[in-house]
């Protein structure tokens, strides 16, 4: 019985007629019937929170309200319904990263806010505990609650926008809610697309009457059979053995076997369960032990033994050393699935322009995404277009395709415009995760603490598919040292295929978990040797002209600065501990530190970016900046660089992009390269167009440049030039001046012993984390991080101290409560990330020791960040109970076991 | 697609559910998670609208919480030191916009093990009332929660109130997950006292999380009476060894989610004596 006629609601203070039926998801309704796309979906749940709006002014899930409840009620979402002033302070701020919790978090602040004007820190994390942020850490989300009233910063001076704590340039949509993600933007007409997904981890298959099920509901379904070109993927080519649909078989669960489209209203009601398709199970490789052992059945035929790559850096002689050492120490960890959590599930949508077939989904990697298209739908790759959605978080796992062939193939085929939207459930199944590994490592020390020698092996499930695990298993060996000088060295890895989810890319590529042994390692060898752990570091750490495990002669090396600027935090740390744990009581605290090193860009292998910038004849400056926003910064600081760089006010540039038909290929959103190589780029553009306008006004390097009503200005002294582009013929590219820079890192391949020049530019860290920790219970509360990075110069300090706290967050998540379960864990409530009451406080130090290669010195951080937390936190329990975690998470009842085997 | 019922008062709820089996929606805070449709499934009898089913009052016999109040409304209530475990487990419910719209009589209804409202009601001494077109009825909640999702509730009943006798003494409530909010429970406990000169003269005890449906202790509860502070802090290891039968999941193992109610009853036992809840 569906409702009969219109229904009315009150949308911040306007009355607004509905037709949908009262049972329908509020979310739902505001989102598809009534346009207001301000409102995300992260969950339908209730979990995340994103959805919040307010009804009557209380903060509800806008997912768990039927339309039917709102009726009569005053609804608030974010279009309208927030103050300009909490909308400023988020700005100001950086309270909003990626922003697809922002509208969330405004709403919950809102209501916050109008029953209390002046909240404490505790009343704003407890009203801000139902919405997930997976981007900032929310430090600087609270912040922002507590600090509406202050002012916005003047706009740095020409020239002066590096180092300046300029906001976010593409922040205002993010906090008006009108910022477009993946699922935000719908063609008119565009077809419903779902996938039909294997329930079973491995499975043969066979299609049943598809037609007649198809004709039977009056939708379209698309299988293997109807894939154009070579149905096969991979981040990395080489290794491309993903099928974008399945053929007849499955390695895991939640692959995509079908696709079926419609009108939204037909696809949405289907029961996919009722697809024809016969499933024969196999049991399949549930662990790399099982797939490592003899007589195991292969998931690829070409890769023996189920490895799909190895990975060695060997140096000296490490077992010879280790035998000469006066101190030694052994360790074995474990670590767990971790999903990316990010909460924008994947969505976008295809539509054809003419022969062009334009994808707009949320990614961070949009030509890679148009080459792998193109392949698959056998499209030459000028034909396919991507433009970037904004991305509601990606943290790795949206470097890879995930629906872009599939709605591109319906909107090839069908020449309607298709959009696909995954459910959490879908999300957290299909996609890929940061790889479990099983670790063990050994070193050595002389009497004097310093390091002799290290081995190190590594076991890391790469799931079902290549995705990135190549990469991780390079990565591991050539960073398992940490930043310290170790002499004799041999360190391994192996990603090994099972038939669990893809592990692919997450924020460091296997070097988190690497640093977890290690860190812990060198915490049982400082302990060995009688040595302060800090110091023990500091005796250790890498320093310039120090050649690394690679044979690298390294230079800005930053370790020792960070290490050093932590030396008084640490002591205060330790005096506080110890004072807190003389009152006795069965909570005792612990402090523990770790650090970081990681190479920024792609592992010994070419990953040039390309900048391009013009002048219109209408004399405005564009930049064509592709580097992919995820929420970490991009489009801000690669502006930033390049205003000061070409010598103008940060105001003057306009942007463009990224858009693979508007924007040169600046690389994928990853490996921290963006700051580094398409900030270089940037540089160069820059540095390349003010030579030209310098050349064309005759003026030397001290003059001044300006954009002034449709002219440039220059200055020098008393002299002033002007030069109207409307004046000069347009080149190839459309412009009356324009200047193309690309930067390509100088770095060299690895040889058989891993030896060679990986990188050209690296990135340093360390963080002391303290604890408490509840020696009955297990449970471990994280008191305070402080954080020193070495960022070799800080672009844009707010957005550097962003960074570093939410990678603290992902960090803290990693070592304390997430673990995906195949099947078991795949929603927010069974798998858990930090919320707003889990977060400590985080205390950021810039350590800016310049680079020698990077844009002003500038290194890599946004995975920096995450590598030392989990380790410290570890160290810290140690420190505060004895219990050596040997298995994350670390959840309470593990803590608990730990600590009665340290102390029966 | 289904009906969707809003009622306007409770004797049109009654006739609807008379008719046959229908989805009662209260809060939906369970209802939505448990679909990934954009509409609730089936017909749906949508009581969020009838005023008699919300709000407290205080009566001869005790005390009257409507099935509909929301955990925000039990918050706000002016009740008693001896529901302070109740408030303290309404705060604990998924977050502030779940406390907006989950209600009592869901939490009891959707009988997940590890409901957060189950101990401090079962604490209370609580009992449901059940109303149908034919008449009312009133169950012990012990009687009412039945095993994991499921109740004594007939498919013509609904939950209209939870009663609760006399709430002597203070309160207290201990939640354990594994992370501050949005999070279900490990093992949880309330606990509910009457001191008389520094010794237990009346506990109520019970815990949810560790066992099929939370259990009221009343073994433990007799063993308390006469204990004085240092001999609950001194309660045995294993003391609810044989009463509860947690299960091992991702959240704990069954081992340390018995230490762990254990614990959380001395503490929470402890606090309650010291006056510190």
């Amino acid at each position: 019985m569906k409702d009969a006629g219109l229904a009315s609601l009150s949308i911040n203070g306007r009355p607004v007629e509905v037709a949908s039926d009262p049972g329908r998801r509020l979310s739902d309704v505001l989102r598809e019937e009534l346009g207001l796309r301000g409102t995300k979906v992260g969950c339908d749940a209730g979990d995340c929170g994103a959805c919040t709006v307010l009804l009557d002014g209380a903060p509800v899930c806008a997912c768990l309200t039927p339309l039917g409840r709102a009726l009569g009620r005053e609804i608030a979402t974010v279009e309208g319904g927030v103050a300009e002033d909490l909308q400023a302070s988020f700005l100001r701020h950086g309270a909003a990263q990626c922003g697809i919790c922002t509208p969330g978090m405004l709403m919950a602040a809102s209501a916050l806010l109008t029953r209390n004007a002046r909240p404490s820190r505790g009343e704003v994390e407890a009203a801000l505990g139902g919405v997930l942020c997976r981007c900032t850490g929310y430090a600087k989300i609270v912040d922002a609650v507590m600090a509406t009233a202050t002012a916005a910063p003047a706009l740095p001076k020409a020239g002066a926008a590096v180092g300046a704590r300029v906001e976010r340039l593409d922040g205002r949509p993010k906090v008006d809610g009108s910022e477009s993600y993946g699922a935000d933007h719908v063609p008119e007409g565009a077809l419903l697309v779902r996938a039909v997904r294997s329930p079973h981890v491995a499975a043969r298959f066979a299609l049943g009457d598809i037609q007649s099920w198809a004709a039977r509901h009056g939708v379209q379904v698309f299988t293997a059979a109807d894939i154009p070109g070579e149905n096969r993927f991979s981040a990395i080519p080489a290794f491309a053995d993903q099928p974008a649909l399945a053929r007849d078989r499955v390695r895991m669960r939640g692959e995509a076997v079908a696709i079926v489209a419609g009108p939204p209203e037909v696809v949405e009601a289907l029961d996919l369960a009722t697809f024809p398709v016969d499933w024969s199970e196999d049991t399949g490789l549930r662990d790399p032990d099982s797939a490592e052992s003899a007589g195991a059945p292969q998931l690829h035929e070409d890769r023996g033994g189920n490895i799909l790559t190895r990975g060695l850096v060997r140096r000296g002689d490490a077992r010879a050393a280790l035998a000469g050492s006066a101190h030694l120490a052994e360790v074995e960890v474990r670590t767990s699935f971790v999903e990316h959590a990010y909460i924008e599930p994947e969505a976008g949508v295809a539509w054809m322009e003419g022969d062009v077939l334009v994808i707009r989904a949320c990614t961070q990697a949009p030509v890679m995404d148009r080459d792998e298209t193109a392949k698959i739908l056998a499209l030459p790759p000028e034909r396919v277009r991507i433009i970037p959605a904004a991305t509601g978080g990606g943290f790795g796992s949206k470097l890879d395709v995930s629906l872009q062939p599939l709605i591109g193939l319906v909107a090839l085929r069908s020449g309607r415009p298709a959009r696909m939207v995954y459910t959490r459930r879908e999300s957290m199944a299909s996609t890929t995760k940061r790889h479990p590994a099983h670790m063990q490592a050994r070193a050595g020390a002389d009497a004097t603490g310093r390091i002799t020698g290290m081995v190190f092996d590594g076991q890391f499930d790469t799931g079902a598919y290549a995705s990135w695990g190549p990469t991780v298993a390079v990565r591991v060996p050539v960073h398992a040292s940490g930043p310290y000088r170790v002499p004799a060295y041999d360190a391994r890895s192996r990603a090994v295929h099972t038939n669990n989810p893809v592990a692919g890319a997450f924020r460091g590529f296997g070097v988190p978990q690497a640093a977890v042994a290690q860190e812990t390692l060198f915490e049982d060898l400082a302990l060995a040797a009688g040595i302060d752990r800090l110091a023990f570091r500091r005796i250790n750490a890498l320093k310039d002209g120090d050649r690394s495990v690679c044979g690298q002669e390294l230079w800005g090396v930053g370790i020792d600065d960070c290490l050093a600027a932590l030396e008084g935090p640490w002591a205060q740390a330790l005096a506080e501990a110890e004072a807190a744990n003389a009152q006795g009581g069965r909570i005792r605290r612990g402090v523990g530190v770790a650090s970081c090193w990681y190479g920024c860009g792609n592992t010994g292998l070419p990953n040039p970016s390309t900048v391009r910038a013009g002048i219109t004849r209408e004399g405005r400056l564009r930049l064509h900046q592709g580097a992919t926003d995820i929420g970490q910064g991009a489009n801000t600081v690669i502006a930033q660089i390049f205003a000061d760089a070409l010598g103008v006010d940060l105001a003057s540039v306009e942007l463009i992009g990224p858009d693979t038909a508007l924007t040169p290929d600046c690389g994928k959103t990853s490996a921290s390269r963006q700051t580094f190589v398409t900030g270089k780029a940037a540089l160069l553009a820059g540095q390349a167009l003010r030579a030209r306008l310098l050349a064309l006004a005759n003026m030397g390097d001290e003059a001044s440049i300006a954009f002034e009503n449709g002219a440039v200005v220059l200055r020098e002294g008393a002299r002033s030039r002007r030069i109207a582009p409307a004046e000069l013929p347009l080149d190839v590219l459309g412009y009356a001046l324009s200047v193309e820079e690309t930067y390509d890192p100088p770095t060299s391949g690895l040889d058989a012993d891993g030896q060679g020049v990986p990188y050209a530019v690296y990135g340093y860290g360390a963080q002391v984390a303290e604890v408490a920790v509840d020696l009955d219970l297990g449970t471990v509360k994280v008191l305070r991080i402080t954080a020193a990075h070495d960022v070799g110069r800080a672009i844009n300090p707010a957005l550097a101290e962003g960074q570093i706290e939410g990678g603290i967050a992902q960090g803290l998540g990693m070592a304390l409560m997430e673990e995906y379960i195949p099947g078991r864990t795949e929603n927010l409530h069974d798998y858990l990330i930090p919320t707003t009451g889990d977060m400590p406080e985080v205390r950021s130090i810039l350590v800016e020791k310049p680079d020698p290669e990077g844009p002003l010195g500038a290194k890599g951080l946004g995975e920096h960040v995450l590598i030392p937390t989990a380790p410290a936190i570890l160290n810290a329990i140690r420190h505060a109970s004895g219990a050596r975690l040997t298995r994350l998470p670390a959840l309470p009842h593990r803590v608990r076991a730990a600590i009665r085997e340290a102390a029966p | 697609m289904g009906a969707y019922l809003q009622p306007r008062d409770l004797d049109e709820a009654l006739r609807h559910l008379a008719q046959g089996p229908l989805t009662v929606a209260a809060g939906c805070t369970d209802l939505f998670p448990a679909t990934e449709r954009q509409r609730l499934a089936g017909d749906v009898l949508d009581i969020s609208g009838l005023a008699g089913l919300r709000g407290v009052s205080r009566h001869a016999d005790g005390w009257r919480i409507g099935a509909g109040t929301t955990w925000s409304e039990v918050i706000a209530a002016d009740l008693p030191a001896g529901f302070d475990m109740l408030k303290a487990a309404a705060r604990e419910v998924g977050s502030v916009q779940i406390q907006n719209a989950g209600t009592l009589g869901g939490n009891l209804c959707n009988a997940s093990p590890a409901a957060d409202g189950v101990p401090p009601l079962l604490a209370l001494g609580a009992s449901v009332e059940l109303v149908s077109a034919s008449g009312a009825r009133v169950l012990p909640l012990e009687e009412f929660l039945i095993g994991p999702r499921r109740t004594a509730r007939r498919a013509q009943e609904l939950l209209s109130a939870v009663l609760v006798p006399e709430a002597a003494g203070a309160s207290t409530f201990r939640k354990l997950g594994a992370r501050r909010y949005l999070v279900i429970s490990i093992a949880m406990v309330a606990a509910r006292l009457v001191l008389r000169e520094g010794r237990i003269e009346r506990a109520w005890v019970a815990v949810g999380a560790c066992s099929p449906v939370a259990r009221r202790l009343g073994a433990l509860e007799a063993r308390l009476v006469g204990m004085g502070a240092a001999e609950v802090a001194g309660l045995e290891p294993g003391f609810l060894e044989g009463v509860l039968s947690p299960i091992a999941d991702v959240r704990g193992s069954a081992e340390y989610r018995l230490g762990a109610a254990e614990e959380l009853v001395r503490r929470s036992v402890g606090e309650l004596m010291e006056g510190r809840a």
